[in-house]
């Protein structure tokens, strides 16, 4: 097993170049949900997987530095709420659960189609924290420890 | 309308768990217990009001076809009833009996998932919002049968994981096939379309999620993960796993999806036949031999969801009645069963029969609420087993099969001798017991009385005055087969 | 046609995977190619012939696109599965710890 985190210096470099395009490609994808395919799950998970680059290359402690984790885990349930209430709101306003209350713009420009882009980036950044948090929590695991029963 | 609210509070109850409680665990139980007892009332108040009608309710504002709709009917308001009532008295419970294990909020904010993935599954009128929410309560219950961290916990966990993995992967080949015949996934839609189509499709379909819902059931041969998921998970898991999850993921599915939207095609009927006689006699004949309480029970369960899948094949008003009671009764008094293990579990350190002793003067709810469940399960009358059993039973010999109606009774009488095993053994045998290592609290002994007074009154339900007002609504909706798609598509 | 048989095939694969493997990791892989395959399943019903991807642009009818509704269900079929596969390696990993092996035979406390 490699004792020194992260992996080796070519694939740091890369990765310090290439992950901002990584996250912009995710944004993208959530923006643009509601015009092409993709949306909040798609995109959230090209999120995911940019913050999974980071880790693998650099290792656990930098990313213990570098993102501040418990802010961000505070920011995955937010969005899990917010989006009950987006929906609630429907509800609120006379009509059912998740019903469009926001005035639609005209077709194929990025802010049309009322609700949905709220709720892509919502889901977006749900699924992608989530990912991110879960693959984290399985890196913690030690192997080496004894059992206990 | 009520409807959305039954999947809305207890998401609700989750977000706050995970927002609010920190590390003390106080928090997320009350905040549990207000969202359970919130349930009850609403599902209760839907069942008693409003029990005659079929309400549709549109999420999104979308119509039919195009958006997902939430049906409620009187089998679903049954089924929400059945389910908020061993949730509420599964959390009650637990408040005691999980200190041992790891006291977190964790625990409470995966309860919660697992019943808003159940009251989803049953309100839902959407076969892939049905798929999903049943993935939910899915990877809830994986995560709650591992909760204790012992090393046999994991290794359940993992074999009832890949096995629902396998039944979830035909379901969704089942729905792609129907998707693909049908072009809508809305339940009524499909019901009626699908008479005019190539009738080797019904077939295709059927059996695929068969295969699937009945590995969620339970049934035999799909039963191999229940004895060691339900034997490996604490107590008041095991009784919501056994006692309702089988039931609103596998039965309740199946009734749906062959009555109401397949029609009841008659060769699926006779292989439900089957697979509920084979169900009762091996079932019972491999819980005999157990001396591990718990796992007994798991046998058990299997045995008692063949009784049910035995009603349902009959095809019969009667068998239908008697198949939808035994859902409930059997909810109730494997509930009350579970918890009693628990209880002795918690009390003398042991899950093994033949380790336990005279514990009635010690543990006076606990042993005589175990004795009224066994009576129950064996189908001694005053109790609910008994009308419940009587009932599927009549309806064999009406229906013409007389050897399936023999099957049941030898069944029942195979589970009498088991629970005189364990009344003999686990709780009055001869060995005296010392002192408790732990005391049981108030709330586990208000659970278990609860619940065998339900076994009690709920016998009550068969009577005819009061039948027309609690079965009959619910055996129509599903008698009535191509009645579901008028009163949801007449919206 | 053939793309039927393959997809079939595939899940074939899986399906064998799971139940003859006998190392913890395999059998997650192989549940994750079934998940694969019925993801695949659902796609491919969704063609239609002659007809383009489903995007709506300025200057283009809906007429002839493929059905776009298989590929969202597929979308949050995957998500689903990966949550499920993060739940089962979780498991692996804990029984890893208790048991120090991967091998399912040597893995039996559960028994009867």
């Amino acid at each position: 097993m490699v004792r020194t985190p992260g992996m080796t210096l070519i694939v740091k470099t890369v990765v310090r170049l290439i992950v901002w395009l990584i996250f912009l490609y995710g944004i993208y994808i959530i923006f643009h949900g509601h015009l092409t395919p993709g949306g909040g799950f798609g995109g959230g998970v090209v999120l995911a997987l940019g913050f999974l680059c980071v880790l693998m290359a650099y290792g656990r402690a930098f990313i213990a530095d570098w993102l501040p984790l418990p802010f961000l885990r505070k920011l995955d349930y937010s969005s899990l709420m917010l989006f009950l209430a987006a929906g609630l709101m429907g509800m609120a306003a006379g009509g059912a659960f998740l019903l469009n209350v926001i005035a639609k713009g005209k077709m194929f420009s990025v802010f049309s189609a009322g609700f949905i882009p709220i709720l892509n980036i919502l889901i977006g950044v749900k699924v992608g924290l989530s990912l991110f948090f879960a693959v984290l929590a399985l890196a913690e695991f030690d192997l080496e420890k004894g059992a206990e029963e | 309308m009520i409807l959305p609210y039954f999947i809305i509070i207890p998401l609700a109850a989750v977000i706050l768990i995970v927002l609010i409680s920190g590390r003390r665990e106080t928090v997320a139980a009350a905040i549990s217990l207000a969202a359970a007892a919130a349930l009850t009332a609403l599902s209760v108040y839907a069942f008693v009001v409003q029990r005659g009608e079929t309400l549709v309710y549109s999420v999104g504002g979308w119509k039919i076809p195009i958006g997902i709709c939430l049906v409620q009917d009187a089998l679903s308001s049954f089924m929400l009833v059945m389910v908020s009532l061993i949730a509420l008295t599964s959390l009650v419970f637990s408040l005691k009996y999980i200190r041992r294990l790891s006291p977190d909020w964790k625990y409470y904010a995966l309860f919660m998932t697992l019943v808003a993935g159940m009251n989803g599954v049953i309100v839902t009128g959407d076969l892939f919002n049905l798929f999903v929410f049943m993935e939910i309560a899915l990877i809830a219950a994986f995560a709650l049968v591992a909760y204790g961290g012992q090393a046999h916990e994991f290794e359940a966990a993992f074999k009832y994981a890949v096995m629902a993995g396998i039944s979830s992967s035909f379901i969704l080949v089942a729905i792609a096939i129907v998707y693909s015949a049908t072009s809508s996934l809305t339940m009524a839609t499909i019901a009626q379309s699908l008479p005019g189509k190539d009738p080797f499709l019904v077939l295709w379909v059927g059996g695929l999620f068969m295969a699937g819902f009945g590995l969620k059931a339970a049934a035999m041969p799909f039963h191999a993960w229940l004895p060691d998921a339900h034997s490996s998970a604490p107590a008041p898991i095991s009784a919501m796993l056994s006692g309702v999850l089988i039931k609103a993921l596998g039965i309740y599915t199946l009734i749906r999806i062959f009555y109401n939207v397949l029609g009841a095609p008659a060769l699926f009927l006779q292989v439900f036949l089957v697979m509920g006689a084979v169900s009762i006699i091996l079932g019972v004949l491999l819980a005999i031999g157990q001396w591990d309480i718990k796992r007994l029970l798991a046998y058990h369960s299997i045995s008692q969801i063949g009784y049910i899948l035995l009603g349902m094949g009959l095809n019969t008003t009667l068998g239908m009645a008697g198949a939808v009671f035994h859902l409930f009764n059997h909810a109730v008094f494997k509930s009350l069963l579970f918890y009693n293990a628990g209880a002795l579990e918690m009390a003398l350190g042991t899950r093994d029969l033949r380790e336990m002793g005279n514990v009635v003067k010690l543990l006076p709810v606990t042993a005589h609420s175990s004795m009224v469940a066994s009576l129950s399960i064996s189908g001694i009358p005053p109790f609910n087993g008994f009308f419940s059993k009587v009932l599927i039973i009549v309806a064999a010999v009406q229906a013409g099969r007389p050897l399936f109606a023999l099957l049941a009774v030898v069944g029942s009488l195979l589970t009498l001798a088991s629970f005189m095993k364990v009344q003999r053994y686990g709780l009055r045998s001869e060995r005296p017991v010392g002192a408790l290592i732990e005391p049981i609290g108030g709330g586990m002994n208000a659970a278990m009385a609860v619940l065998a007074l339900l076994c009690l009154v709920s016998s009550l339900m068969i009577v005819p005055g009061i039948r027309e007002w609690t079965l009959d609504p619910v055996v129509d909706v599903i008698m009535g087969k191509g009645q579901y798609l008028l009163s949801v598509l007449g919206k | 046609m053939t793309l039927y048989v393959l997809c079939f095939a595939l899940f074939l694969v899986g399906l064998y995977g799971i139940l003859t493997k006998r190392d913890l990791i395999k059998i997650i892989l192989a549940s994750g190619i079934m998940g694969y395959a019925a993801n695949l399943f659902i796609v491919l019903i969704g063609y239609r012939r002659n007809a383009v991807y489903p995007i709506l642009e300025p200057g283009k009818e809906a007429a002839a696109m493929v059905d776009p509704l298989p590929q969202a269900l597929v979308l949050t079929s995957i998500v689903i599965e990966l949550g499920i596969t993060a739940l089962l390696v979780a498991l692996a990993l804990r029984l890893y710890q208790k048991n120090k092996t991967f091998d399912i035979s040597k893995i039996r406390r559960l028994a009867g």
